[in-house]
């Protein structure tokens, strides 16, 4: 069941994950079941290594299943091939990552702008765009800065308008607010609740940082590769 | 896209400048290397021919058959004609004619009284002819030691040993005992102008040289010449051209029932040079092959490397939805860029170093004692047709390939394992 009733837009049935280890496996994730529906502001927490980054590496598709199956935006992604779940990926979902991952040779303008150099759109439909993004996440000023300029902050929120600039209908966060000070963590959240609430885009955060579960609408437990609790907040 | 890529290659030194540096050096290196290892090996060929046996000659079929003997009783009559024929034929090649003897030379005293005497070997050139430049060719000019070269006829040169050895002044006048075309005993006196020194034993023990029209003279052989030497226009050995040529010159012109009809062979012609060309093109095939093997693994690692420092680059760009192909083909496309203009760059580079070397050469100062004519004072690169190309092997083909191998560790590992690269 999802949080507010509507159709599930992330579904997980009895999801195993297994890693080689030496000459055995080990389990990271253990009989996952999980529906997320349109709009969630969700987030997996839990200790480091419960399997937080593993499972959003398989909504995200840049890892299929070991057993079970995910489902996301109606299709099974272990069943696609690279260029399908690239596609999926392309139109429909965006990352932000602990790292930024910020590409260092282009401007912070190029980075967010790459998304939809993908998605092969308009120059000036691109460049509206790209302006927008830049205008929600407070960082227009920054436009030709190289992301070396930057403070750690500036870098996320870069990286937070990359992901929102071709406003996906899933944003996967994994401890966006890792190597963020108190300040830009609360500013940052903010920024994506309210992109959360504008646009109705599904947040799905991976993250140990009381700074956003505070945040989060719903949190989703996870121990040792196991759903501990789903935890809906009301509002 | 495409501009959007060009733009971060640019940006990126050490994507572009960088490898492009390696690459253009590695290739103008390995250029160089071929063209240095082609010109010293072949120049030993080259100085054989030079003082030999040309790249070409044309003899009579008997003095061919026997010319470890240097019968000059078996010359090629006619000399005048055939040259005419040869220039007609073959009118970018030069031909010179030489005749070599064996003889002794007999000194006298003031009342004309043998004083002492030595066997000789003559060798007589176009020394008086500006024109044939056959003093540069067999780089005598390096060789002389004392006196001067002739400058008219009657004048001859003697190796600076038998000059000691027998006691000759400059400008003595000496008598050469010897046999003539035809077979009588013949004497002529010649006026010594000069010594000269080969760093060779056999030549430096006797050695006489003197214009052709003196010997003609003296042998008794007007218009005739033991051999007529020719020689490419590129001043290098054409195997495949001089096997060619004689072939149709024999074909037209030597009958195998006429020993005294000309016959034109090439330098693979004696065993021996053949032998000595194929060893040097084994040793420029080897050094050059080993030299780009070494260049290629260099060159093969910077693909590599290039490669793998951008994983954490390249799993961005999966998770943003960029196809793997697409991302493996933009870095090879970007290797094939960078692995095409180093090795342009590379190939002009060691061209010009090549062609620096090839002109100029790199001169040995020898010393007048030990000089060793036999052996070339000058070494020179030579640029051949292979020469243009042999740096796209390391310079196009290993890059892209080591890059093309790194890009391949994006389809075998899984997009979220790139990024652990990257931590
Ligand atoms: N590619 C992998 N190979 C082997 N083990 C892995 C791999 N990815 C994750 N793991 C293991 O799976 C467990 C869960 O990892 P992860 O999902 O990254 O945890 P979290 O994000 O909650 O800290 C860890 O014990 C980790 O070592
Ligand atoms: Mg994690």
């Amino acid at each position: 069941m999802t949080n507010n009733g509507n159709q599930a837009i992330i579904a997980l049935e009895h999801v195993v994950k297994r890693f080689p280890s030496g000459r055995t496996w080990f389990t990271a994730l253990k009989d996952i079941n999980l529906t997320l529906g349109r709009g969630e502001f969700a987030g997996l927490v839990g200790p480091s290594g419960s399997g937080k980054t593993t499972l959003l590496n398989l909504i995200g598709s840049l890892d299929s299943p070991s057993e079970g199956r995910v489902d996301v935006l109606g299709r099974e992604v272990g069943k696609m091939n690279a260029r399908e779940s690239a596609t999926m990926r392309k139109k429909h979902l965006g990352f932000i990552f602990q790292t930024y991952n910020l590409i260092p040779v282009y401007t912070v303008y190029e980075n967010v702008e790459f998304p939809l150099l993908l998605l092969k759109e308009k120059a000036d439909k691109r460049r509206k765009a790209v302006l927008e993004a830049l205008e929600w996440l407070g960082i227009e000023s920054k436009a030709k800065s190289k992301p070396t300029q930057l403070s750690g902050g500036e870098c996320q929120r870069v990286a937070i308008a990359r992901a929102m600039v071709k406003k996906p209908e899933i944003v996967l966060a994994d401890e966006p607010t890792a190597n963020l000070d108190a300040e830009n963590s609360h500013h940052i959240l903010q920024t994506m609740e309210q992109l959360n609430r504008e646009l109705g885009t599904t947040f799905l955060f991976a993250t140990h940082d009381e700074k956003v579960i505070k945040y989060l609408k719903r949190k989703i437990r996870l121990f040792d590769g196991k759903v501990a609790s789903d935890e809906i907040i009301q509002s | 896209m495409i501009r959007f890529l060009i733009k971060g290659l640019l940006r990126d030194r050490q994507r572009s400048l960088l490898p492009l540096l390696v690459v253009s050096i590695g290739v103008m290196l390995t250029v160089f290397m071929h063209a240095w290892v082609t010109g010293v090996l072949g120049d030993g060929i080259e100085f054989k021919a030079r003082f030999e046996t040309g790249h070409v000659n044309v003899t009579t079929r008997a003095y061919a058959e026997n010319a470890g003997q240097i019968p000059i009783d078996l010359s090629l009559e006619g000399a005048g004609e055939m040259l005419e024929i040869l220039h007609s034929e073959y009118p970018d090649m030069t031909w010179v004619e030489r005749t070599r003897f064996g003889g002794l030379i007999d000194v006298p005293d003031e009342s004309g009284e043998t004083l002492s005497q030595g066997p000789v070997t003559g060798i007589a050139i176009e020394l008086l002819n500006e024109n044939s430049h056959e003093k540069e060719r067999m780089n005598l000019t390096d060789a002389l030691v004392r006196g001067h070269f002739p400058d008219e006829p009657g004048e001859i040169l003697i190796s600076d040993n038998l000059f000691e050895k027998l006691g000759i002044s400059l400008g003595q006048e000496v008598t050469l005992i010897t046999t003539s075309m035809y077979g009588s005993m013949v004497f002529h006196n010649f006026r010594i102008s000069g010594t000269l020194s080969f760093g060779m034993g056999a030549l430096d023990k006797g050695t006489v040289i003197m214009d052709l029209e003196d010997a003609r003279l003296a042998l008794d052989m007007q218009d005739a010449t033991a051999e007529i030497l020719g020689f490419f226009a590129s001043e290098y050995f054409e195997p495949e051209t001089a096997k060619a040529m004689c072939q149709a010159f024999n074909e037209k012109y030597s009958y195998p029932e006429d020993k005294f009809s000309p016959l034109m062979q090439n330098m693979r012609s004696y065993p021996q040079i053949a032998n000595l060309i194929d060893y040097a093109g084994l040793m420029t095939f080897i050094i050059s092959a080993i030299f780009i093997l070494v260049m290629s693994i260099v060159l093969w690692n910077t693909g590599l490397i290039s490669g793998l420092r951008r994983y954490g680059e390249m799993g961005v760009r999966l998770a943003i939805g960029e196809s793997k192909g697409h991302v493996y083909r933009s870095l090879i496309s970007e290797s094939v860029a960078i692995g095409l203009a180093g090795s342009v760059a590379g190939t002009l580079a060691g061209l010009l170093c090549a062609y620096i070397l090839q002109e100029k050469g790199l001169h040995f100062d020898v010393n007048m004692d030990t000089a060793a004519v036999m052996m070339p004072s000058t070494l020179r690169a030579h640029i051949t047709p292979v020469t243009y190309c042999i740096g796209f092997i390391p310079g196009l083909l290993s890059t892209v390939l080591g890059t093309m191998l790194s890009g391949i560790g994006i389809y075998k590992r899984k997009t979220a394992e790139l990024f652990k690269e990257l931590e």
